[in-house]
């Protein structure tokens, strides 16, 4: 393997990454106001043919990208509706939405698969793509990667820093605090799923248009659940989010190489990666294995990988806000 | 009775005319009459004896699914992972068809032990990563799905590849006597459907007549009183998974063993995720799970003749079944809806 070999895995671990980062940053929203959108892995294939549809129809991928973000957001205002108007479960609604999802994706889908349509090139920043092996693997992808990382950074600057962003913590935190502050938690729960859920939307055309081109009957599944395992992984922050987004980018590009390196190896082993990684990283962050092991750690070093490693989600996910 | 208890009572039709209205909407959308749509859906499920048994046939391992997760649903567990436990079933299942030669019937009996054992040790190991690591039952069922479907493709193109080579479609044929015995040349075996009546039979008195089925509702219900009343949540947990699991395991020897006969690459056929959906859409009322099972396999069925007369895509069974759950969540309890207008809340 020579430099410009990893440059290339590693390049393209940043693509595989993106609309992973797109839509973990989407669900981070989400969760943080107080709601799961289980719905995930549907909403994307639905936006993923939609926006895939839309943007070969009107020649255009931006207004590919606007349908897509409205399929999401659709996806995620049921979700909302559902649980804060009519107290369902959010888990079941999400679920059935999974799956409704995918066979309304092949069905509507169905005369546009496997044929060419409108993809984003490749742009390079100028300057910045000039810089030695950092500037091909960041600076010389498509707009869509630039926007991710600004989005990102603007994500977690938006949730930390500002006073919105505390209130829809405070809201997904305790909501019955928020509301005797004077916070309207049901108008900030709807507001943010919608959003989060336009950003699932948007990463699901990202596939059709830039990571994966074209459609095809379940051209995305299985990403929206990875998405879902990242959040958790991320701990509920879009910076932790988009690391654990690229991870899961480096097992795809991997994948790629480790295939033409062991080509003795069932290709099909190679796709169970992804999800033996997803079992451990939650075991890493959730179970108490971690803890086990950070006790064998020098003292000084114990109490930041303690706060690194483990995570909480936000107290009232997934549980309803009664106002009346 | 007066006009808003009759609205009351009629209801519950809402959603599932709506269900159906939604889906004859994409019908016509595609150019396809709906008329038409649903006489070929209708003769695909009951056109002639073959077609009735294979809606039979496919009814049996979807309720004993379906049957498997009354019991987790009860405990309170989302065990998305029943896809996996009934791929690893099928799995078990071939591996003693294409390696052991005995008496027919002590090949089924061995057959069906392993795809129970083998479907309980998936589930089992769900339920550990819940109580032991703390993930999800959600994630980790779904992440070992993917890798159950993993290794079956594994399997079936490399080492139980058929001896012409592999194709990536399935196995070779199982020896006949690890078959299941069919009815008159169909899919349906007899014999599927006496397992299938004990395994709802027990469950039933399970869950309505012993003490476990009592710990299992403290614990779905709710964890503190299940913690009252001395439930180990850890234990009741595993043992509602494995149950589960077992069940959905012997659902993947019927589909390997009378359905087909060898290892597919989609040996479940979505009957898992399905079942969840029944047991949703029957919201606990086991009485009931029979029938919606019994209509979702008709509906499955039929519409794969639709596939075959109008060219359109078979996913419109899914679509159809999905769509009715999801009205019937969103809108089944019209209490809910409030449209009535703002009643007193009782929470």
């Amino acid at each position: 393997m020579n430099d410009s070999e990893i440059v290339r895995i590693l390049a393209s671990m940043i693509l595989q990454a993106t609309p992973l980062m797109i839509a973990v940053t989407g669900e981070t929203i989400t969760e943080r106001s107080g709601i799961v959108n289980l719905s995930l892995d549907g909403s994307m294939l639905m936006a993923a043919m939609t926006g895939f549809v839309v943007g070969l129809k009107t020649d255009s991928v931006w207004l590919g990208f606007l349908a897509a973000a409205a399929v999401g957001a659709l996806f995620a205002l049921i979700v909302a509706f559902g649980s804060i108007r009519l107290r369902q479960s959010q888990v079941a609604i999400g679920f059935v939405l999974t799956l409704l999802g995918d066979d309304l994706s092949a069905f509507l889908g169905q005369n546009y698969t496997r044929i060419p349509g409108p993809v984003i090139k490749r742009m390079g920043i100028p300057v910045l793509e000039e810089i030695p092996f950092v500037g091909p693997i960041f600076f010389d992808q498509d707009i869509t990667v630039y926007l991710t990382y600004l989005l990102v950074a603007l994500t977690w600057f938006f949730l930390f820093k500002t006073q919105a962003g505390l209130k829809v913590r405070a809201v997904g935190e305790r909501p019955e605090a928020a509301f005797a502050r004077g916070v309207n938690v049901d108008y900030v729960r709807y507001l943010y799923a919608i959003i989060g859920g336009a950003l699932v939307g948007i990463s699901g055309a990202v596939y059709s248009f830039n990571v994966k081109l074209g459609w095809s009957e379940g051209h995305t599944r299985g990403f929206g659940w990875i998405a879902l395992a990242i959040v958790i992984f991320g701990g509920w922050s879009p910076i932790r989010g988009a690391l654990g987004a690229i991870l899961f980018g480096a097992t795809k590009a991997l994948a790629t190489y480790l295939q033409r390196a062991f080509p003795q190896v069932s290709v099909v082993a190679f796709n169970a990666i992804p999800w033996v990684l997803m079992i451990a990283v939650l075991l890493m962050v959730s179970s108490n294995i971690t803890e086990r092991l950070v006790i064998y750690m020098p003292r000084r070093i114990q109490r930041p990988v303690r706060r690194l490693l483990r995570v909480g989600p936000p107290m009232a996910l997934g549980i309803s806000f009664g106002d009346d | 009775m007066n006009l808003r208890g009759w609205i009351a009572r009629a209801w519950p039709a809402v959603p599932i005319l709506a269900a159906l209205l939604f889906t004859t909407i994409l019908l016509v959308m595609f150019g396809a009459s709906p008329i038409e749509s649903l006489e070929a859906m209708i003769r695909g499920a009951f056109g002639d004896q073959s077609k009735t048994l294979s809606v039979i046939a496919f009814w049996i391992p979807l309720l004993l699914s379906s049957t498997g997760l009354l019991v987790t649903f009860t405990a309170g567990l989302w065990n998305i992972g029943i896809e996996g436990q009934i791929v690893m079933g099928a799995i078990a299942a071939s591996w003693v068809a294409l390696n052991l030669e005995a008496p027919s019937f002590i090949l089924i009996a061995l057959e069906i032990i392993a795809a129970m054992a083998a479907g309980g040790l998936w589930a089992g190991l769900t339920a550990v990563l819940k109580t032991r690591g703390r993930v999800h039952e959600i994630f980790g069922g779904l992440a070992l799905n993917n890798i159950a479907i993993i290794f079956t493709n594994y399997l079936i193109s490399g080492p139980w590849q058929p001896p012409e080579g592999g194709t990536f479609r399935g196995t070779q044929p199982f020896q006949a006597a690890a078959l299941l015995p069919r009815y008159a040349n169909s899919r349906f075996s007899p014999l599927s459907l006496v397992l299938l009546v004990i395994a709802f039979a027990m469950v039933v008195v399970a869950l309505r007549g012993t003490f476990w089925g009592l710990k299992l509702k403290a614990l779905g219900k709710n964890l503190r009183s299940a913690f009252l009343l001395g439930v180990s949540s850890e234990r009741e947990v595993i043992l509602a998974m494995l149950f589960c699991g077992a069940l959905a395991g012997m659902g993947g020897a019927v589909r390997v063993l009378s359905w087909f006969d060898s290892l597919r690459q989609s040996i479940s056929g979505g009957i898992g995720f399905l079942a969840l959906l029944v047991v949703m859409l029957a919201s606990y009322r086991i009485l009931w799970v029979p029938l919606i099972a019994f209509f979702f396999s008709v509906v499955l069925n039929g519409s794969i003749t639709l596939q075959l007369r109008t060219q359109l895509h078979s996913s419109l069974g899914g679509i159809l079944t999905g769509v009715m759950v999801l009205f019937v969540l969103l809108f089944g309890d019209a209490n809910k809806l409030r449209i009535f207008g703002k009643k007193k809340s009782h929470e």
